[in-house]
């Protein structure tokens, strides 16, 4: 049986099993808020047999980018991104977080190297999956907002 | 082939136990030749860039004379002003260009990972000559040479670190190190100046205790190195309070009354008014030998790194 909280969309993407609470910070990651071209449903505080509670998000229209799901693994590696099409699941990724991310946060430290201009790509670390606990390739430091330095 | 040729020495870090052991051995073996009684031509015909974004005498210069000594050549810059740099250049591309001239790069840039960031764009050895508020590598052997000379080992040695201990770059360095070579730690500062959770947290995991003091006066009878830096005015923003709490960590003649005899004190220098002047006529003191020791301790790291087998 197929549980259905809001109404299907024919294209698209679901993001399921996101812990709950932070599908606000999904819509962040796929920058939902500035220039939204099509139809994006929450839901928030969903039971879930897995998780207890989670959330869902669901972008209408759209397919998500490979970095777009790099960043979303980084704070809900957890969740699974459900590729819709004409009504169906085409295709289902699970989330696994890397050792390092690259590109998709950027350092705490306002002097550290990797905040100038060079031709480099910010890059964290894994410490711990869990908590998540990243730390900068370059200064050493460890980044202690990881949803607030999402580039 | 030493374990350490073409080697970057970017963080204390990246230098294991073995290592540190390594480069301190090689430092004593050349003392005679850092101090011109003998000669060496281990390193002719190599060359050294030291790129100073940032003014350093003591680290340039020592870097400089332990190539000197060795037979080798240096060439760089001790500022910024006046390069290519100043017209707007990378770090990245300034380091592709000093590698066509040079064998190994010394780099000391007033920002956090810097040398990290050098090292990704050269295939030639990168040393860390200090790299903002981060890592100095090279301060951390030359203070760990000293102890060693000094007291003979690591291990069991009472260290403790005194004056600023968080904003301090040298004492976290030194801290670690320590905790990995067996040393008992503990940490003297002002309550708003304390060391860094991350850095106990790293000797705790080195299964070590240590201790945590605001006053010199319970720890100084059991010491054994007492290393002292600078408390900067900056930190504190009422400067009465500042000269209150300098004058509580000064390293005074009384203080010393009941220390070990062997006790010796260091810094990193330049001090202030950290410690008295009548302590240089003790025996305790050892901080202008622990300057003098940058020089074999460079000379080591650089015939390591760049195999010349002395
Ligand atoms: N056409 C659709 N429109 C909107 N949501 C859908 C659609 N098809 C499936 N979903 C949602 O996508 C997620 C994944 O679907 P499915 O693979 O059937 O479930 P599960 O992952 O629980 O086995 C679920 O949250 C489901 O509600
Ligand atoms: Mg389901
Ligand atoms: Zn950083």
């Amino acid at each position: 049986m197929r549980e259905l909280r809001v109404t299907p969309i024919k294209n698209g993407t679901v993001i399921d099993h996101i812990p709950a609470g932070l599908a606000l910070k999904v819509l962040k990651i796929l920058g939902i808020g500035d220039s939204v071209t099509s139809t994006v449903t929450v839901a928030m505080h969903v039971p879930s047999q897995a998780m207890g509670w989670k959330d869902i998000v669901k972008v209408e229209d759209r397919e998500l980018a490979a970095r777009e799901i790099d960043k979303i693994a980084l704070i809900a590696p957890s969740a699974t991104v459900n590729v819709i099409r004409n009504y169906n699941v085409a295709e289902k990724r699970h989330l696994t977080l890397p050792d390092r991310a690259i590109g998709i946060l950027r350092c705490a430290n306002p002097n550290c190297i990797s905040n100038v201009r060079e031709p480099i790509e910010s890059t964290f670390v894994v410490r711990s999956k869990n908590p998540l606990r990243v730390v900068c390739k370059y200064c050493d430091r460890e980044l202690e907002d990881i949803v607030a330095h999402i580039l | 082939m030493s374990a350490f040729q073409g080697r970057d020495v970017l963080s204390i870090r990246d230098l294991s136990r073995a290592d540190i052991q390594l480069v301190l051995r090689t430092a004593r073996k050349m003392v005679p030749i850092a101090v011109g009684e003998k000669r060496s031509r281990a390193l002719e015909g190599k060359i050294l860039s030291t790129i100073f974004y940032e003014p350093s005498t003591r680290t340039r210069l020592s870097f400089e004379s332990a190539m000197a000594r060795l037979g080798g050549r240096v060439l760089g810059f001790s500022s910024a002003e006046g390069t290519s740099v100043q017209k707007g250049e990378t770090l990245a591309d300034t380091i592709r260009m000093v590698e066509a001239y040079s064998d190994a790069i010394v780099l000391r840039h007033p920002q956090e990972g810097a040398a990290r960031l050098a090292a990704d764009f050269t295939e030639k050895p990168v040393i860390n000559a200090g790299d903002g508020a981060g890592q100095h590598p090279t301060q951390t052997l030359q203070d760990l040479y000293t102890i060693w000379d000094e007291r003979g080992s690591f291990e069991g040695q009472n260290v403790v670190l005194v004056g600023d201990l968080k904003y301090g770059r040298t004492v976290h360095s030194l801290a670690y190190a320590l905790a990995e070579l067996g040393s008992h730690l503990t940490f003297v500062s002002p309550p708003t100046l304390e060391m860094p959770t991350e850095i106990l947290e790293h000797v705790k995991e080195r299964g070590l205790s240590f201790r945590i003091a605001h006053g010199l006066e319970e720890v100084v009878r059991d010491a054994d190195v007492l290393y002292v830096t600078r408390i900067q005015k900056e930190r504190f923003p009422d400067p009465q309070e500042y000269e209150k709490v300098a004058g509580s960590y000064r390293i005074e003649m009384d203080l010393l009354r009941d220390a070990k005899r062997g006790l010796i004190v260091m810094h990193p220098l330049p001090r202030v008014t950290e410690i008295a002047p009548d302590v240089d006529r003790t025996k305790h003191a050892v901080y202008f030998k622990q300057a003098f020791n940058g020089v074999p301790v460079r000379m080591a790291l650089l015939d390591l790194i760049l195999g010349g087998g002395a």
